[in-house]
């Protein structure tokens, strides 16, 4: 009795989680501009320092844009049918070497702050292993008991919301939110590129070595990316999509996985079980 | 014996073999160099048709007609390959390197002209190998820049890729041959008083063009050749597991891939120059921070070249002297923007044709200038790296940048090539639905970019739809745009007018403007003297 109870209520944490979901999904928007919003600390930075330099390369550009004006309707040969013969002025040439330099300066500072920011995490509370294959991701909870899984394209003929297609997995990557967890990344043949525009800057999955990055999720919800290296046939379709749930559901899933594979199916039970919400593929 | 033969050679000037043995044994660098333009427009049609077909693909999502992604990897491939070693640089170096180079310098050839007509036919070899990649097997799905991987045997099976390899082999042999043409000319037959800083714009242009070939193309040949004997052989250079590693190729690859970049857009500085300066009717401002920002552009060139490889997993001090690194880059091309904006100020500009590409590529490079600054900056590049962004970027500074280039060299130069002057109304129609035809093509993908759009997906999810069709429509005004510049090219060449030998008028200060157009078959029989003449 008390054990059905508490599956009950394991299945409420992931119906919860589902509801969130439904209040969140980072996902490319029509028409959009701009950034995907960022919801981790890192994405926030890169965001934000994109706002700064878009500002000054949006000034240069119209700047530039100006004096090509100015010149056209001042300098055309009607306006101005004899020609100066000025070809020098030191200080106008000291003034756009000079000025331009401290303009890199001025976004060099804060690019390299950021970029050791980003770089790793020694204080991760958790690791998540990813391993790219040709087409699709699997993912290993080594701090959980080591279980792993195979996470794959749902096929357009299963999706139901369209805004997802080519984005959804049958199993999608489960991570806690506000934790700071370890990424680690290799692949088993090509190269490929993990990466999750509101979450996780981008970094190659490479066959023979182990890349290490970082993410603390803000909040719940459904986070969508895709392969971005051409890792051969079909490149564009092997998305990654992350739920992020609290804490608590965490707990309760990644516990219900360790049973998984600890039971006589072993493993692959396991990985039918971490589908969340979607329905079956593969 | 030999010396009779040379006799004998010399006694036949003024008139030249006919027929075909006149252009396939050339010697003459304006007919090797008009054969270079018709190689590098029939690879355009070939390598343009391709990106035609890559948007027709993703006008819309799903999938349109092309059912075999590995057929769309090889398009993709294909076109950037061809842009690259067969469109522009056979255009900028071959073509236009070889017609004017040694007009404006006032010598009546190159050094070796036999070496240049083994420099065009290995060029034409190359084409032939890539073309029969895509027919020996299942093609070369890798993109251009081949990493393995992907490129090694285990996923690329079939002679396809070695094909390619061996196509680049050639291009790249063509190349050096041809840049050791370019600098013992340029160094050794400038015409008496023609001191190196009295030498136009474009041929220093050339001449450091033709040092970043000499030094990159041998690190790209040496990065083919470990993958040829990986993929045959049983080497593991690039083969993890075996002690090698894929990363290497990386290194070496964007070692010679990002001099390239500047191999590509350096002679279009040169030709840009020589524009602003003639229809300005002035002298080039800042003749000598020209010369030297194109020198330290060349050299800093070759130490930036991991900004290529922001997610590859280098440690954050590497990727913090690359930012550095590149971001020096931004200085010497301010330079070049700001001087030829010197140029024009206080000019009497005369708005034809060639000037309007020419402004056109100036401020079309500051767009694309602009936001390589931002993908200097590795935390933003890893973020959009891979993504349409970066597409966009790129295809600003070539596609934009040293295509325009192109077509601005065409107009100016078509007079003296071909003795007929092209029709005014119809070059700059042409140019105006060329300009917005390939900002509705690239600029939307930026946003695209921005938005987590991966390249070299034959399909995308839904939310990309609105930006991907306004650039495919893009796609459709270039390309309309480019017919019209073959029925340009076809009335110039059937019934353009007669050329004379200055159609500029004052500003146009360099030697070509001497001879009569056509240029004669053998130019500076005599050789010019230069007084006071160009730039300074
Ligand atoms: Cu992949």
């Amino acid at each position: 009795m008390l054990k059905n109870l508490k599956a009950l209520a394991g299945l409420a944490g992931v119906l919860v989680a589902s509801v969130a979901a439904v209040a969140l999904a980072a996902k490319p928007e029509p028409w959009a501009i701009l950034f995907q919003k960022p919801e981790s600390p890192v994405m926030e930075q890169i965001v934000s320092f994109n706002d700064y330099i878009s500002i000054v390369i949006i000034l240069i550009t119209l700047f530039v844009l100006a004096l090509l004006i100015i010149v056209v309707v001042k300098f055309n040969e009607k306006a101005n049918p004899t020609p100066s013969k000025n070809t020098h002025n030191t200080l106008l040439e000291v003034a756009w070497t000079v000025i331009p330099v401290l303009i890199l300066v001025a976004i060099g500072i804060p690019s390299i702050r950021i970029l050791f920011f980003m770089d790793k995490n020694p204080a991760a509370e958790m690791t998540l292993k990813v391993t790219g294959h040709q087409w699709y991701w699997s993912y290993e909870y080594p701090d959980h008991g080591n279980f792993s899984f195979d996470s794959v394209m749902v096929p357009e003929a299963d999706i139901k919301d369209r805004s997802v297609r080519l984005l959804e997995v049958d199993n999608r990557i489960v991570l806690p939110v506000e934790t700071d967890i370890r990424l680690l990344f290799t692949s088993e043949d090509v190269i490929h590129a993990w990466a999750i525009p509101a979450l996780v800057a981008k970094i190659d999955a490479v066959p023979g070595r182990i890349n290490e990055s970082w993410v603390r999720i803000n909040r719940p919800g459904i986070y969508y990316g895709q392969c971005s290296e051409l890792c051969g046939v079909n490149h564009g379709f092997m998305p990654i999509a992350v739920e992020a749930v609290s804490k608590e559901a965490f707990k309760r899933w990644t516990d219900d996985k360790k049973k998984q594979a600890a039971g006589p199916s072993g493993v692959e039970v396991a990985a039918d079980a971490a589908r969340p919400t979607t329905g079956s593929a593969r | 014996m030999a010396y009779a033969a040379s006799h004998d050679a010399h006694d036949d000037h003024g008139h030249h073999p006919s027929g075909w043995r006149r252009w396939v044994y050339s010697t003459n660098h304006k007919d090797i160099g008009t054969m270079y333009m018709v190689v590098s427009m029939l690879s355009a049609v070939l390598g343009g048709g391709l990106s035609w077909l890559i948007r027709l693909e993703l006008a819309e999502p799903g999938i349109q007609f092309i059912t075999d992604f590995q057929f769309y990897n090889v398009m993709v491939s294909a076109h950037g390959l061809i842009m690259v070693f067969f469109v522009v640089m056979p255009a900028l170096i071959g073509g236009f390197g070889n017609w004017f180079l040694p007009l404006m310098i006032g010598t009546p050839d190159m050094a070796f002209p036999r070496m240049n007509n083994v420099s065009f036919w290995l060029l034409v070899a190359a084409l032939i190998l890539l073309v029969l990649s895509g027919i020996v097997g299942s093609g070369v799905g890798t993109g251009w820049t081949v990493y393995p991987p992907l490129s090694n045997i285990e996923y690329h099976p079939g002679p396809s890729v070695d094909f390619a390899i061996l196509s680049l082999h050639l291009a790249g042999a063509s190349s050096v041959l041809g840049a050791m043409n370019f600098i013992t000319t340029i160094l050794n037959m400038r015409a008496p008083g023609m001191t190196l800083h009295r030498m136009p714009l474009f041929v220093w242009a050339m001449l450091i063009t033709a040092f970043l070939l000499l030094l990159a193309i041998p690190v790209l040949a040496g990065a083919l050749t470990m993958l040829l004997t990986d993929r045959n052989f049983g080497t593991a250079f690039f083969k993890t597991g075996q002690g090698g590693d894929p990363i290497l190729w990386q290194h070496l690859f964007w070692f010679f891939g990002h001099p390239e970049v500047y191999i590509m857009i350096l002679p279009g500085f040169g030709i840009v120059s020589q524009i602003v300066s003639t229809f300005s009717r002035k002298p080039i401002f800042g003749y000598l921070g020209m010369v030297y920002a194109m020198v330290s552009i060349g050299f800093v060139g070759f130490v930036v070249w991991a900004h290529h490889m922001f997610s590859v997993g280098l440690t954050s001090s590497t990727r913090a002297y690359f930012v550095v690194a590149t971001m020096v880059i931004a200085v010497p091309t301010g330079i070049k923007i700001f001087s030829w904006i010197a140029t024009m100020w206080g000019g009497s500009i005369s708005f034809k044709t060639p000037m309007l590409w020419a402004i056109g590529f100036i401020f079309l490079f500051v767009v694309g200038g602009v936001t390589g600054v931002v993908l200097a900056n590795a935390a933003i590049a890893v973020s959009v790296h891979d993504t349409y962004y970066v597409v966009a970027h790129f295809h600003y500074v070539l596609s934009l940048g040293a295509v325009f280039s192109i077509f601005a060299g065409f107009y100016y130069w078509i007079g003296k090539m071909s003795g007929r002057q092209y029709p005014e109304k119809l070059g700059q129609l042409h140019f105006w639905t060329s300009f917005v035809g390939v900002n509705l093509l690239f600029f939307p993908q930026h946003f695209l970019g921005v938005q987590g759009m991966p390249r070299r997906i034959p399909d995308y999810p839904d939310a990309f739809t609105g930006w991907n069709m306004v650039s495919s429509f893009g796609a459709l005004v270039t390309a309309l745009s480019t017919v019209l510049f073959f029925y340009v090219v076809y009335r110039t060449l059937t019934s353009g007018e007669k050329c004379a030998a200055n159609p500029w008028g004052e500003g146009a200060s360099t030697l070509e403007w001497t001879v009569p157009s056509p240029a004669p078959f053998h130019t500076h029989e005599v050789m010019p003297k230069i007084g006071s003449q160009p730039a300074e």
